[in-house]
């Protein structure tokens, strides 16, 4: 995208102009981070504000999911291969890198297909890859799996905890108790699934739904599209970040998310049960399977005390309601998981905006 | 999580693996969800796979539609 600094300058003018009272929600927090780093926030009129959403993998696992995790690394003798952004989320009892400081076998990888690898290289060991992510994720996981049984790697399995972010929107938007007018929607989960997903979603609840690239220029003109289709009250899902999604997404990958997983229900922190949003392995691939290969315990969600992560996530409120933020909450000692993931809302405000005390 | 970078591919070989140039940095990664895409295109990189060929001309178009946006606003104004 052109970052014309005139264009900008114009976007920026043109939005504050714009006397309509409308509550954007950027879903992704990929989002939540360059937003945070533009400061564009700052920029806008009061009438116009930009919520944080669910948008970050890590943050929405569920506590009982990461506990589980946790117990596997601690009663199996295996290597578990995991991107790095978990490695410091709490468990009720310790994180994953407490666990590998207490002689767990952890490894954290760059891509699922280094795990396979790994496992081919250490035959004598099971590599676990924890499958953590939305629809841009787990097509990755899913080829890294067929490819592990092309290459017959029996020692490679995964604990698929994806999530599907659609869903996901369905409950923000249904909800009476969140209140947003309009999505500023993910830019790399849309470069999978396309703009179908989101078509359902306005003809079903009238709000505009725009998918946005991450430069600033790309922020500030999903927003512009956004404020005209509330100016037009016509309300449509639209692609801003035509660079990369394509409005039939990517075929192959969604072909490889329908072979190789089945939808499930799932939990979301702080949403709860969300029926079929989660990905599960389907029965023909079963031998890849961590949860069946280890028998992963089904653990129940105590939630952490005084942590209003889940609030933040449905857009409730924002980091700096939370009493925690900055004082005993901050990245060197996160308490929950929304400052320890790089996109998580408390992180990014946490770098960017660590003092300010409106609600915006 | 769902980070994605942009690489320009620079060869593709058995298997889908093939060599993207990330900022200068040649990454190691497979086509294997893009088996259209092709060596000089640009890639969006995520987890070690290509995700979307990416098109240069969009982003041109990009721009021709912000035009097109600033056009359709003026004459919202004038009819207000
Ligand atoms: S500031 Fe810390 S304790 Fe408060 S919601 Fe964020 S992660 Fe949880």
């Amino acid at each position: 995208m052109n970052n014309n600094k005139a264009i900008v300058q114009d976007m920026i003018k043109e939005i504050q102009s714009d006397r309509q009272s409308i509550s954007m929600m950027e879903v992704c927090g990929t989002h939540t981070m360059a937003i945070a780093k533009s400061g564009i926030k700052d920029l806008l009129p009061d009438n116009i504000k930009l919520i944080s959403g669910p948008g970050c993998p890590v943050c929405v696992t569920a506590q009982g999911d990461i506990d589980a995790v946790i117990e596997l690394v601690q009663q199996q003798d295996l290597i578990l291969a995991t991107f790095g952004d978990m490695m410091r989320v709490p468990g009720t009892r310790s994180s994953l890198q407490e666990a590998r400081s207490q002689g767990a076998d952890i490894r954290v990888v760059y891509s699922p297909m280094d795990a396979v690898e790994m496992a081919r290289t250490n035959p004598s060991q099971e590599v676990v890859f924890l499958g953590i992510g939305f629809e841009t994720t787990a097509p990755p996981v899913g080829a890294s799996i067929e490819a592990a049984r092309a290459m017959q790697v029996s020692n490679f399995s995964v604990l698929s905890l994806h999530k599907l972010v659609p869903p996901a929107l369905e409950i923000i938007f249904s909800d009476p108790d969140i209140k947003v007018d309009a999505l500023i929607c993910p830019g790399h989960v849309s470069l999978v699934i396309g703009l179908d997903p989101y078509r359902e979603l306005v003809n079903k609840y009238q709000k505009p739904c725009v998918i946005t690239g991450f430069d600033d220029s790309d922020i500030l003109q999903g927003i512009l599209m956004i404020l005209l289709q509330f100016r037009q009250q016509q309300y449509r899902a639209e692609i801003q970040y035509r660079r990369a999604v394509k409005e039939d997404g990517n075929p192959v990958a969604q072909s490889v998310l329908k072979r190789i997983f089945k939808e499930v229900d799932t939990r979301w922190r702080g949403i709860g049960l969300i029926p079929g949003s989660g990905l599960e392995i389907r029965e023909e691939y079963i031998e890849f399977n961590a949860r069946y290969k280890f028998n992963v315990p089904d653990i129940e969600d105590v939630p952490i005390k005084g942590c209003s992560c889940g609030e933040i996530l449905t857009g409730k409120i924002s980091p700096h309601d939370c009493p925690l933020f900055g004082s005993a909450c901050n990245p060197l000692n996160p308490i929950g998981p929304c400052m320890v993931s790089h996109e998580g809302a408390c992180a990014a405000y946490y770098r960017y905006t660590p003092l300010r005390g409106e609600i915006r | 999580m769902c980070l994605g970078v942009p690489g320009k591919l620079m060869s593709i070989s058995e298997n889908n693996a093939a060599v993207v140039d990330v900022n200068g940095n040649q990454v190691e990664i497979s086509t294997a969800l893009t088996p259209d895409a092709e060596i000089g295109q640009w890639v969006l990189v995520h987890a070690g796979f290509a995700m979307q060929v990416m098109d240069e001309s969009e982003a041109e178009e990009s721009l021709a539609l912000m035009l097109e946006l600033q056009k359709i606003r003026e004459s919202l104004l004038y009819e207000q």
